[in-house]
């Protein structure tokens, strides 16, 4: 039987990985979703070679909609790895 | 008996790929038949009824099929559909009539500019799985205010929940139905008011009798009808026109034509550059602070929306739910990253085949949408070409083709037609409307068992009857289910709005209710009851101002509470001359029509009301956080819950009397 200082050192040091992932994905939603598009119109002058997409336009048709799926893939398998390391994910 | 009822389950459970395969199958099957019947000389309104009512059918038929009488089941789909499946239902609730119907025609119309509602569609699921959604699935809860009430001491902040929830859920309920109403009344020729009640009947046979778990498996059916008709048409259109199937990809050539074909019409005189908005130019429709503020709020307004985040209590573990948000991003993806593709195709095709043609040369394919006031040429409904010939003859000097400025189209018509402007079958067509159909049904399923669940879970079990049987339970839940689909159908036969407008501020009224209470309710653990009650009152009652003082009350807006026009996106200068619209004598007149100089026209900070939210959630932050640190911290108890939410391991934490 764990006593009760350890569970709670081991729950403060889960919640604090758990706030690192979960700001480190915030700001990457932040740059896909918002910053990359507020540069559109320079981003615009690339145009993606065969396709004939301007970048810019790209980005928010496409691009960043990408990155979000990617994204959500990684961070469900990255915090399941931080509640398996301290014994806090479900069993299989 | 109990272990004969889990081995029957997964079973069941094992069997999913393949009764999904075969009915995949079958429904490919039955577009060829169709095809077939088509080439032998069936008449187009009998296609259209069959693909109409074959889909109603199997939505039945799974409804009655799944119908329960055990109160998790009802609720929570008994809480065992796989990621992968809870992916793809969550993608028909989610993606609507207005993702469906109406997202490519506001890309048609809006440009690059549109790409704001596609953007604000999709990246708000990272925001779901990474601070809410898990967390609730933890939690146990049947629906959300079932949170907030046991997060915020009791049945206060649960009636504020409910408030929030049939807020945002009845405006985007109404849309919907509304969109079931335009797509029958064109492919059956009904009346749009009768249109609107046969799509209800469909609507509640799929969700009445088996709640959540019956809404849970048409769903999943109703995805896949939808984004075959999707991606049907611009496959088709994708390999006749650049012999790629691939029109995600291939449409960087349309787009680079339609570019070139701008400068065309503005060279041939078929447009005038006041007329012409750039389809790849930023910025034109939206200022960048509307552009963002769209972004915002209908991301923020994802991860807020009850019926949503309902379908993350269905899954059988919490790390379940995270992979099923996922999956449903990809499933949402296949739709969103291919409706560009729409609006550029359909576009060229206007461009070219509609836009300098000769008046008597118009096809007729335009005049079945024209009757319905969809399409107008030259200011009048094109119901045929006497009636364009005449309006156009009425304007002077006119040239006899159809100008850019001539010719007006509904966002709503452009996916439903586009098989028609490109000159594919009829069978396409059908396929298009029956995907629409599942669409608006589809969520409309989960809007109704969201906001029934509300009032007979919440309302009448929690708060009024707490010892009521089960059998009572469903019974009202049932009950209440017809009642609110009624009311809802009601009003959107009265048409309020057009179907985004609509769809936008529920995700604001969403978003600043819900998102600030629930976000801080699990990441804060010094949030105390009374500080998540002025929250939600404070934020949610600013949005709801703001959103019904700038549409209902303009005059009121301006003389009371310093309300100034919005600014053209391009020039910069005010879209109404205030001084002079106050002048007039219906100035401030209460619930005006579109039609009203001020109407939907004011505001602060020229800021759109859809974005409302963006008023509403900071504040509600703000009000949350200081009234919280006000208080005394929320009793040790409550933390020791908190941080059980925080771990997937254990049991949850709401416990649910079941039988």
């Amino acid at each position: 039987m764990p006593d009760s200082t350890s569970i709670k050192q081991k729950e403060e040091a889960h919640w604090r990985k758990t706030s690192r992932l979960m700001f480190t994905h915030l700001a990457i939603w932040f740059f896909f979703g918002f910053v990359i598009h507020m540069f559109v119109k320079p981003l615009n002058n690339i145009v993606i070679p065969v396709l004939g997409f301007p970048l810019g336009f790209y980005m928010a048709a496409q691009g960043s909609l990408i990155a979000f799926v990617v994204m959500l893939f990684l961070f469900a398998k990255q915090q399941d790895k931080i509640d398996r390391e301290f014994g806090f994910a479900e069993e299989d | 008996m109990a272990t004969q009822a889990t081995t029957s389950t997964s079973d069941f459970i094992k069997n999913l790929g393949r009764m999904y395969g075969t009915y995949t199958g079958g429904f490919l099957a039955f577009i060829i038949l169709l095809a077939i019947l088509e080439q032998v000389g069936v008449p187009n309104k009998i296609l259209g009824y069959l693909f109409v009512f074959f889909t109603l059918a199997v939505y039945a038929i799974i409804g009655v099929m799944t119908r329960t009488a055990e109160v998790s089941e009802y609720y929570v789909a008994g809480r065992r559909v796989p990621a992968f499946y809870n992916g793809m239902a969550t993608g028909a609730d989610w993606m609507s009539a207005a993702s469906f119907v109406g997202m490519a025609g506001t890309l048609f119309l809006l440009g690059y500019d549109g790409l704001a509602w596609v953007l604000g569609w999709t990246g708000g699921f990272v925001l779901v799985s990474i601070l809410i959604g898990p967390y609730l699935r933890k939690f146990g809860a049947y629906t959300v205010p079932d949170f907030l009430s046991f997060r915020y001491g009791g049945n206060f902040a649960r009636f504020l929940g409910v408030i929030v929830l049939v807020a945002c859920s009845f405006t985007y309920v109404t849309a919907q139905i509304y969109g079931t109403g335009i797509i029958a009344s064109r492919f059956l020729g009904m009346q749009f008011e009768l249109a609107v009640f046969a799509g209800l009947v469909g609507i509640l046979l799929c969700a009445m009798l088996g709640g959540m778990r019956a809404v849970t498996w048409t769903q999943i059916a109703q995805y896949i009808v939808l984004i075959i008709a999707y991606l049907t048409p611009i496959v088709i259109l994708s390999t006749m026109k650049y012999g790629i199937p691939l029109p995600q990809l291939t449409y960087g050539q349309a787009i680079a034509e339609i570019a070139a074909r701008e400068q065309q019409m503005l060279a041939n005189g078929l447009s005038t550059a006041a007329a012409l908005k750039p389809h790849l130019q930023p910025f034109i429709n939206y200022s960048p602070l509307n552009f963002f503020a769209i972004i915002m709020c209908m991301m923020v307004g994802t991860a807020s929306l009850p019926h949503i985040l309902m379908r993350y209590f269905t899954t059988p573990s919490v790390r379940e739910a995270r992979q099923s948000v996922a999956w449903s991003l990809l499933f949402i993806f296949l739709l969103y990253f291919s409706a560009p593709a729409y609006a550029a195709f359909s576009k060229l095709e206007v461009y070219t085949n509609i836009i300098g043609r000769d008046l008597s040369a118009i096809r007729p394919w335009l005049f079945s949408w024209g009757e319905l006031g969809l399409i107008q040429i030259c200011g009048k409904n094109a119901s045929s070409i006497d009636a364009v010939i005449a309006a156009c003859k009425a304007i002077a000097d006119h040239p006899g083709v159809v100008r850019l400025q001539d010719f007006v189209i509904n966002t709503d018509v452009i996916v439903l037609s586009t098989p028609e402007i490109a000159g594919l079958p009829y069978v396409i067509s059908g396929l298009v409307a029956a995907g629409g159909l599942a669409a608006a049904l589809s969520t409309a399923d989960g809007l109704l068992l969201a906001i029934a669940n509300a009032l007979s879970h919440d309302i009448y079990y929690k708060m009024i009857d707490p010892n009521a049987p089960t059998i009572r339970r469903l019974t009202v839940a049932r009950a209440l289910l017809v009642v609110v689909a009624v009311v809802a159908a009601a009003t959107a036969a009265t048409k309020p709005a057009d179907i985004l407008a609509m769809v936008g501020w529920a995700f604001s009224l969403a978003m600043a209710g819900n998102f600030p209470a629930l976000v801080m309710g699990v990441w804060w653990k010094r949030t105390t009851a009374t500080g998540a009650i002025c929250g939600i009152i404070a934020g949610f009652g600013l949005c709801l101002f703001y959103l019904v003082t700038t549409r209902y009350f303009p005059g009121a807006g301006v003389k009371y509470f310093g309300m100034t026009s919005l600014l053209n996106p391009l020039t910069g200068a005010p879209v109404v001359d205030i001084a002079k619209a106050m002048a007039l004598p219906n100035a401030m007149e209460s619930f005006p029509t579109l039609a009203h100089p001020l109407a939907n026209k004011v505001g602060w900070f020229n800021l759109n009301n859809i974005a409302c939210g963006l008023l509403g959630a900071p504040l509600g932050f703000a009000v949350i956080y200081i009234v919280s640190k006000l208080g005394r911290e929320p009793s040790a108890e409550i933390q020791a819950y908190v941080d059980e939410i925080r771990k997937p391991r254990g049991r949850t934490v709401l416990e649910e009397k079941t039988t």
